[in-house]
């Protein structure tokens, strides 16, 4: 609508004048140009005494007035955006915080300051610092915050940004100074987080920033450099809590069950143990009343040849001497030693078992022995 | 003709120069003064267009928004003597023009300069009188508050400025100071770290002595069971074998006799020497004469 009120035929067109824009100001300008040079012209015209050309100057004075005035108003038209908010101050004094769409302002008279109000804006800040128990932990932090009053923003402090600096700065360092170490580097990091803001955004409204704080992040807070050694290991200590624990209760499920398999497996052989020493007792015991039967119907026979039984078989069995010299047993020698290394000569199977046994083994060496030698060279 | 034009020319210069100097625009931003041939005649002047009497009226401005003064690091000692690198930050605006413009000359540079020196000395003083720990932690908020309030009333009364706020950025320990607090910090970890590892070495002995008490107590159990069981059965073999016995006991010692001699003499290594007057021999010997 405001772009046809200037008048002058060029200038009602906003559409054509998009695509055309150029060119049309070229004109313009060429048009202003020529008519300065006539000005000129007819101002050293007049000078060396044409009245005509004072005229046609004087005229030139008018049309160029009115140039002036529309190029002027057509300066003062500006658009504010759906993000920003423009800061109007005439004459210097606060007029108004314009909301966004076309607008107009006289050029000079007012001072127009485009402000987004909706763009995340972020800052950030790293650094060593005390905690409450002197420690020093390394923080980075990261501060995010839009402008929520222009009119503050840009009236009430000089350098609004520094100031969120060293708002952030302060409010971080005085509430690290008022944690643990422990809490800060660990589960209270969102604690400082949160704390941080409100003690910020406090600072910031005291000075009348028009800025609104949205989100402190810690992005990290861990123990400096020179001592970060000395924390992974406490972590490795604590892994090697666990691990010497765990080897402990794989000890314990280990041995355990076993022990009470062994257990088990006592008893099984004691209840073995006791059914075989009364199945044996039994068959013995049946063995012998079987045996008392007979013996009781003719016992001088059947003791005499259960004796003889015996006996033989004993005798059978055994290398013996007979001595039969009477009185003579002062005199006699029996190398009793010679009778026993005699007897274990015709037995000589020990020996012979060990010479076997070594043979394999050396037999079983060289075959190893040969089986690299071949592999080495198949390579 | 020449000449009325040049005079018109000339008139219309004069009027802009004049025009120019006459007129004034005080921002919002802004505060002013109007000297009078150096003479303060309106200490305060007011935002907006202004008229003033050219080259008889002055128009000095300052700025009216909140300042920043950020200070270089300072060291402070608390009243242990520790020494801390303290940095602050204050923030301060115009308040009185008249007095700001005769203290400092309108000048912010010199302000600021004035402005440290006071602080410096009110937070020396405060560190002095407080402990690191009421420093760092405790009672940084009283402080800061304590000296603004009292500053405050200084820098207005000297200075025409209002002291807003000072906050402290950092109070850190000098590099010197911090090693041995990292040294500290270390020493700490490693305490931890040891006292991790033994708890872990306790825990383990604890598991693994009750795991072979258990192991014991179980196999002395299956032990004792086992030994009554066995018991048992010998108990039980014994009333066989007795009640079977009973019924010859001298038969059953020579039978038993007989057995264990087989038994005794079965080894390999056994070499008997033989009296032919045995029992056993006794028709060896005899056999003829009977």
């Amino acid at each position: 609508m405001a772009w046809n009120e200037p008048g002058g035929g060029r200038d009602n067109d906003p559409w054509g004048g998009k695509n055309q824009g150029p060119p049309d100001l070229d004109e313009a300008l060429k048009k202003l140009q020529e008519r300065l040079n006539s000005l000129f012209g007819g101002g050293s015209g007049g000078q060396g005494g044409n009245g005509g050309g004072v005229k046609l100057g004087m005229g030139s004075i008018g049309a160029l007035a009115v140039l002036a005035v529309a190029m002027w108003a057509l300066f003062g038209f500006y658009q504010v955006d759906q993000q920003e908010r423009a800061v109007v101050l005439r004459l210097g004094v606060y007029q108004q915080t314009v909301m966004p769409g076309l607008r107009w302002a006289p050029p000079i008279i007012d001072d127009v300051n485009i402000i987004n109000v909706t763009k995340v804006r972020a800052a950030a800040s790293r650094g060593q610092m005390l905690t409450e128990d002197e420690n020093i932990v390394d923080i980075s932090v990261s501060v995010q915050y839009t402008v929520s009053d222009p009119a503050n923003f840009l009236l009430k402090v000089k350098r609004p940004e520094l100031s969120l600096e060293h708002a952030l700065e302060s409010a971080l360092r005085h509430v690290v100074g008022s944690s643990k170490m422990d809490q800060v580097i660990t589960e209270g990091r969102e604690q400082v987080a949160v704390e941080t803001q409100a003690r910020m955004q406090n600072y910031l409204t005291a000075y009348q920033s028009g800025i609104q704080v949205a989100k402190v992040n810690i992005e990290d807070a861990q123990p400096p450099s020179q001592v970060q050694d000395a924390f992974d290991d406490v972590t490795r200590a604590k892994e090697d809590r666990e691990r010497l624990k765990n080897e402990a209760e794989a000890y314990a499920n280990g041995i355990i069950p076993e022990a009470r398999g062994a257990a088990q497996r006592q008893l099984e052989e004691a209840q073995a143990y006791k059914e075989q020493v009364i199945a044996k007792a039994e068959g013995e015991a049946q063995r012998f009343s079987e045996l008392v039967a007979e013996y009781k119907k003719s016992p001088k026979v059947t003791r005499e040849r259960l004796y003889i039984d015996a006996l033989q078989a004993l005798y059978a069995d055994s290398s013996k001497v007979m001595v039969d010299v009477e009185g003579g047993n002062n005199m006699m020698y029996l190398p009793l030693d010679k009778l026993a290394n005699q007897r274990a000569a015709s037995r000589p199977m020990r020996d012979q078992e060990v010479d076997i046994r070594q043979l394999t083994d050396k037999v079983v060496e060289q075959l190893r022995r040969d089986s690299q030698f071949s592999r080495r060279e198949g390579r | 003709m020449a000449n009325r034009q040049f005079t018109v020319l000339l008139l219309a210069l004069a009027v802009l120069v004049v025009g120019y100097n006459s007129l004034f625009i005080v921002k919002e931003t802004e505060r002013a003064v109007m000297l009078k041939f150096g003479e303060i005649v309106d200490p305060d002047v007011a935002v907006g267009l202004g008229v003033k009497t050219p080259f008889v009226h002055v128009v000095r401005k300052f700025e009216r928004r909140i300042l920043t003064l950020d200070a270089p690091t300072q060291r402070f000692l608390t009243n242990e003597k520790k020494p801390l690198d303290v940095d602050f930050y204050a923030k301060w605006r115009v308040a009185d023009t008249e007095t700001f413009y005769t203290a400092t000359n309108g000048e912010e540079i010199r302000a600021e300069g004035l402005l440290a020196q006071r602080i410096n000395t009110g937070l020396r003083n405060k560190f002095g009188e407080r402990t690191f720990h009421e420093v760092v932690s405790g009672e940084r908020d009283l402080l800061m508050t304590d000296l603004t309030s009292e500053l405050n009333k200084i820098t207005m009364a000297e200075f025409g400025i209002e002291l807003v706020d000072v906050r402290v950025k950092r109070i850190d320990l000098p590099s010197q100071v911090s090693q041995s607090v990292f040294d500290r910090m270390k020493s700490e970890r490693e305490r931890e770290a040891r006292e991790q590892r033994s708890t872990g070495r306790e825990l383990a002995e604890k598991i693994r002595a009750t795991a072979d008490r258990e192991r014991t107590i179980i196999a002395a159990n299956a032990y004792r069971d086992a030994e009554v069981i066995r018991g048992e059965g010998d108990a039980q073999a014994a009333q066989i074998y007795s009640s079977a016995y009973n019924a010859d006991p001298e038969f059953y010692a020579f039978v038993r006799s007989l057995t264990a001699y087989k038994a005794s003499f079965s080894g390999d290594g056994d070499l008997l020497v033989l009296d032919s007057d045995s029992e056993f021999f006794r028709y060896l010997r005899k056999g003829s004469v009977k």
